[in-house]
């Protein structure tokens, strides 16, 4: 078996209020593959976004390790783009052009004419060129998202992680978006680690799943996704059965 | 019955037809309609008609030593343009203006950077701004003029104390609503510390630090020429304020009109000239303020 590229070992989670300390997940294990597909899957309250916020810097574990590439996550870094669900993640004084070349800059990813050239190349991938030199203000909710999309690919991160990022569109928008996203990691091959609480979208995305139960959040079932439709009806219902039942 | 609802209602499929209503689909706005539109033309209007007023009871009075008529007030004006004075003691003024103005911003700079990144920062700030923003700057001029002399020392102390807390108060507000989203972005970018705060911060908070920089804008100036009326000329050039006062002494009241005048006019051009500009081409391009 091939080595993880990102190790989740025992990872409990904790916020500290004025008052409490509430768990959101507890002792959580997964690892993901290069080019994996990974979607957290659960229902509100079981700490996918927690999980996936500590993945990206934002929140040290109280218990447990999460390693990329073998080294320790201890803070937010451009080797782990982070995809927001709000349409306020672009920065609203930058073009669509310039979010995406600050962010290569501001990382010191790329500097000048060469990171023109490649946020261009990836602005072009999500089909946003007649807009490029549009500001956010005056994109719709699913442009919006495709700009976060092309920013966080432009940085060509270790994984890219994405949470939630199409709950907020309209249904149609939404499912544009899931199949947009499967086009382009077919040409790339990127690594996603993405959070979600659509069953449904969780198979359409995935090629694999976990599954958390939550109070606090705990891995129920770790399960490959497939692409027949008959058997995806089949996976549907068995997680709505572990979620539910 | 309701059988009689679905087979006495037959499906309908209109054709779309080529429009041909009263008038084209798109007209343009009469011309007068076009220049009412102008937020300028308005205000100038209403300027316009104020001063009709001043002037209609200027003459009605009759009385230029107490009030003087719109016309008089534009020939002093006109006159003591031409004469140089004014320009000379409206750049005095505008010197000392700008010195406080700026060094105050740069101060409250300091201490809402420092406000947003350690909790005794905050603390800090707010009971430094809860202690000094109500105290009027005037109030520490006998003080300011103890302490550094009659001359621009005291003049910039008492402006920077003007500009500072009102400037840093809507800075550290400004910073403290900026979304977590956008602090996320940030950090996600590998950025910390300054240059955190000038791409991250600065920008996503400047509609507020803006209104800041308006209030503490005028503030500054009021204080100035009050400042300047109490004590005069410093180091041998006097302000608009000390203009004001020489002509009142002098009864040459349609000069004083002229100062005030003067003292409006430069008001007016900041706030419709330079900080207009400064929004049209940040926060309303962005779609931070509309």
């Amino acid at each position: 078996m091939t080595e993880p590229l990102l190790d989740v070992r025992e990872v409990t989670l904790q916020y500290r209020t004025s008052e409490h300390v509430v768990t959101a997940t507890h002792r959580v294990s997964f690892s993901v593959l290069k080019s994996d597909r990974f979607v957290l899957l659960g229902p509100s309250g079981c700490g996918k976004s927690s999980l996936l916020k500590a993945v990206g810097g934002y929140l040290a574990p109280t218990e447990g390790e999460i390693t990329l590439g073998g080294r320790k996550v201890r803070g937010p870094g451009p080797d782990r783009m982070m995809v927001f669900q709000e349409f306020d993640q672009l920065l609203p004084w930058k073009t669509v052009l310039g979010n995406v070349v600050f962010a290569l800059n501001a990382s010191g990813r790329l500097k000048g004419r060469q990171a023109e050239e490649r946020a261009r190349y990836y602005i072009d991938k999500v089909g946003l060129n007649r807009a490029i030199n549009a500001y956010p203000h005056t994109l719709s909710g699913g442009m919006k998202q495709r700009v976060a999309i092309a920013r966080g690919m432009a940085m060509e991160p270790e994984i890219l992680l994405m949470d939630e990022p199409f709950a907020a569109l309209d249904a149609l928008t939404r499912r544009t978006m899931q199949d947009e996203l499967l086009r382009l990691w077919d040409d790339t091959k990127f690594t996603v680690l993405f959070v979600t609480h659509s069953i449904n979208e969780a198979i359409r995305i995935g090629t694999r799943i976990l599954l958390l139960s939550p109070h606090p959040g705990q891995v129920r079932a770790e399960m490959n996704s497939t692409l027949e439709p008959v058997a995806q009806t089949a996976l549907e219902s068995q997680i709505h059965d572990l979620l539910f039942a | 019955m309701m059988q009689d609802i679905t087979t006495t209602r037959p499906d309908v499929i209109h054709e779309v037809r080529v429009f041909e209503g009263a008038g084209a689909v798109e007209r343009p706005i009469p011309a007068w309609e076009m220049l009412w539109n102008r937020g300028w033309l308005r205000k100038l209007v209403i300027i316009a008609a104020l001063a009709g007023i001043w002037q209609a009871y200027g003459v009605i009075s009759d009385n230029s030593l107490l009030f003087p008529s719109f016309s008089d007030t534009l020939q002093a004006f006109i006159e003591n343009v031409m004469n140089g004075k004014l320009p000379a003691r409206a750049w005095a003024s505008l010197e000392v203006l700008l010195i406080g103005y700026f060094s105050g911003i740069v101060l409250a700079t300091l201490l809402s950077v420092l406000a947003i990144t350690t909790r005794i920062g905050n603390d800090f700030l707010e009971t430094l701004t809860s202690m000094f923003n109500p105290l009027p700057a005037i109030a520490l001029l006998p003080l300011a003029l103890l302490w550094f002399g009659l001359g621009m020392g005291s003049l910039v102390f008492v402006l920077i104390h003007s500009v500072l807390w009102v400037v840093a108060l809507n800075m550290h507000a400004g910073f403290m609503g900026v979304s977590p989203t956008l602090r996320m972005v940030g950090r996600n970018y590998g950025l910390g510390g300054v240059s955190y705060v000038v791409r991250i911060l600065v920008p996503a908070a400047f509609p507020s630090i803006l209104t800041g920089l308006k209030v503490g804008w005028a503030f500054a100036w009021r204080t100035l020429i009050a400042a300047e009326l109490v004590f005069g000329v410093s180091s041998g050039k006097g302000g608009l304020g000390w203009f004001i006062f020489e002509n009142k002494n002098q009864l040459e009241i349609p000069a004083v009109f002229a100062g005030l005048l003067c003292v409006i006019l430069i008001g007016l051009a900041m706030e419709n000239v330079v900080f207009r500009w400064i929004e049209r081409k940040t926060v309303r391009r962005w779609g931070m303020q509309n």
